[in-house]
């Protein structure tokens, strides 16, 4: 066997990908009710609390500062495990899966609320007053005039955010969540060859490749001429 | 003068921290007046114009606008700014809306005209700045003057009982002033009120009923164009306006 065969026999092995193909697929479909999930409430979370925080309540603004650099400054790892292995001393269980996704969707949450945040505060304040000098009230100046131009540049950054953290789905292994890389690594010791761990890439570029597409589209629908 | 004033502003005070910037000033415009404030920068007149619709909160005093109390909280401010147009020297037109759309926002969201009413109404209204053929373009397709323009057919739209101009034409090249100040004047012959803050001197000398002077945070005099151009009792009036036709 020459070493290109033997590459091909160790990460390309096309008994062991039949064989584990199944699982694989199924750890997709994990893999994808997690993100989706995650991006939903994660997303809805971090713009509710840019909301909340364009009101400029000081105590509660101090709260959503805390929470938000708490859940930037902390591993998801540890958040997962604190929850999944935590959380049960105070009568509250969750599953493993319901623990990935509470964690990934908060540490979402605190950095799209950061990006929300800065969209919101980088939008002029002419545009403000010239709102609120037609009578628009606080409410309405925010959700027409300023979150469209805020949201418009908040995109790129959103999107690279919100692929990095759902990504870590991955980090449900831990908790024995049978998404992707659980199912590939647990593939990969069975049949002591490191192929399914190909196939789970391969699973991780087709569902991330067309996120980063539709991410592109966005910003063009969102873009206006200058 | 036996004309009712329409815009009645007493004694307002504003600080900015430790800046005293308006110390006590009284105006009174009467309906179907244009009144040009005019002064060196930092004296205070765009303080004075912001604090007409509470854009700026004045320190103290009282200011009626149309019979209605400005500064009682119990006032439905975004109710009353309809009735007060402003335009802004820096445009501030909305980037992600057609002209028309800049112009029927507050037509749908503040005076609840359905969107086939308000169309009509911005239609009309770019219609009387000359341009109702760029309805469906986007500020950033159009030039200043134009976007000035369509400025001033988003706050005519609402038929405000005053306009106020602050430095309408002062981020403007030289070619495109003339436009705006056009469509300034046929504002001023269908007798719309207006306060203006601006250095278009010529404007004042020929379209103003009354020219402001303010320094320092007061009004130092006022009175016809030509009295205050030709005539200024006061030195600083002087110097200012000396200052002025130099250039």
């Amino acid at each position: 066997m020459s070493t290109w065969d033997r590459f091909v026999d160790t990460f390309f092995n096309g008994k062991v990908m039949a064989k584990y193909l199944p699982d694989i697929l199924s750890g997709m479909v994990v893999t994808i009710e997690l993100a989706v999930l995650i991006v939903i409430t994660g997303l809805g979370a971090g713009l509710a609390l840019a909301l909340i925080r364009s009101l400029a309540i000081r105590p509660l603004n101090w709260l959503i500062i805390f929470i938000v650099d708490l859940f930037r400054a902390l591993p998801p790892l540890v958040i997962i495990v604190l929850i999944y292995f935590g959380l049960p001393y105070a009568d509250l269980s969750f599953s493993g899966f319901v623990s990935t996704w509470l964690s990934l969707a908060l540490v979402l949450m605190a950095f799209s609320e950061e990006i929300f945040w800065a969209g919101i505060t980088s939008v002029h304040k002419g545009q403000w007053e010239a709102s609120r000098s037609t009578g628009l009230s606080f409410g309405q100046t925010l959700m027409n005039v300023v979150l469209p131009q805020a949201l418009r540049l908040t995109i790129p950054p959103l999107t690279n955010r919100t692929i990095a953290i759902t990504k870590g789905t991955a980090l449900g292994t831990v908790v024995a969540v049978t998404e992707i890389l659980g199912e590939a690594s647990s593939a990969m010791s069975n049949s002591y060859n490191p192929s399914p761990l190909m196939m789970g890439a391969a699973a991780y570029l087709v569902l991330f490749l067309p996120v980063v597409v539709l991410a592109r589209r966005l910003e063009r629908k969102f873009a206006w001429k200058r | 003068m036996a004309t009712p004033s329409i815009v009645d502003a007493r004694a307002i005070h504003k600080h900015f921290g430790a800046l005293h910037v308006l110390k006590g000033v009284d105006l009174k415009v009467a309906e179907r007046e244009l009144v040009f404030v005019i002064g060196p920068s930092g004296s205070g007149k765009s303080t004075l114009l912001r604090c007409l619709n509470r854009l700026e909160e004045p320190s103290s005093g009282s200011i009626v606008v149309d019979g209605i109390d400005m500064l009682d909280p119990r006032t439905d401010i975004n109710h009353a700014r309809q009735r007060i147009g402003m335009v802004f020297q820096s445009f501030n037109l909305y980037p992600h809306m057609t002209a028309l759309g800049n112009v029927t926002l507050a037509l749908r969201k503040v005076a609840g005209k359905s969107r086939a009413e308000a169309d009509r109404l911005g239609r009309a209204a770019l219609e009387r700045v000359g341009l109702a053929d760029r309805s469906e373009h986007t500020p950033g397709q159009l030039s200043g003057g134009q976007q000035q323009r369509v400025a001033i057919a988003r706050s005519i739209a609402l038929e405000p009982r005053v306009m106020l101009f602050d430095e309408p034409t002062s981020a403007l090249d030289p070619e495109l002033v003339g436009s705006v100040l056009e469509v300034m004047r046929s504002l001023r012959m269908s007798g719309m009120t207006m306060i203006v803050v601006s250095h278009e001197m010529g404007f004042a000398r020929n379209a103003a009923d009354r020219v402001v002077f303010m320094d320092d945070g007061l009004i130092v005099e006022q009175g016809a164009p030509a009295e205050i151009f030709e005539h200024p009792a006061h030195d600083r009036t002087r110097a200012f306006i000396g200052q002025i036709q130099r250039h």
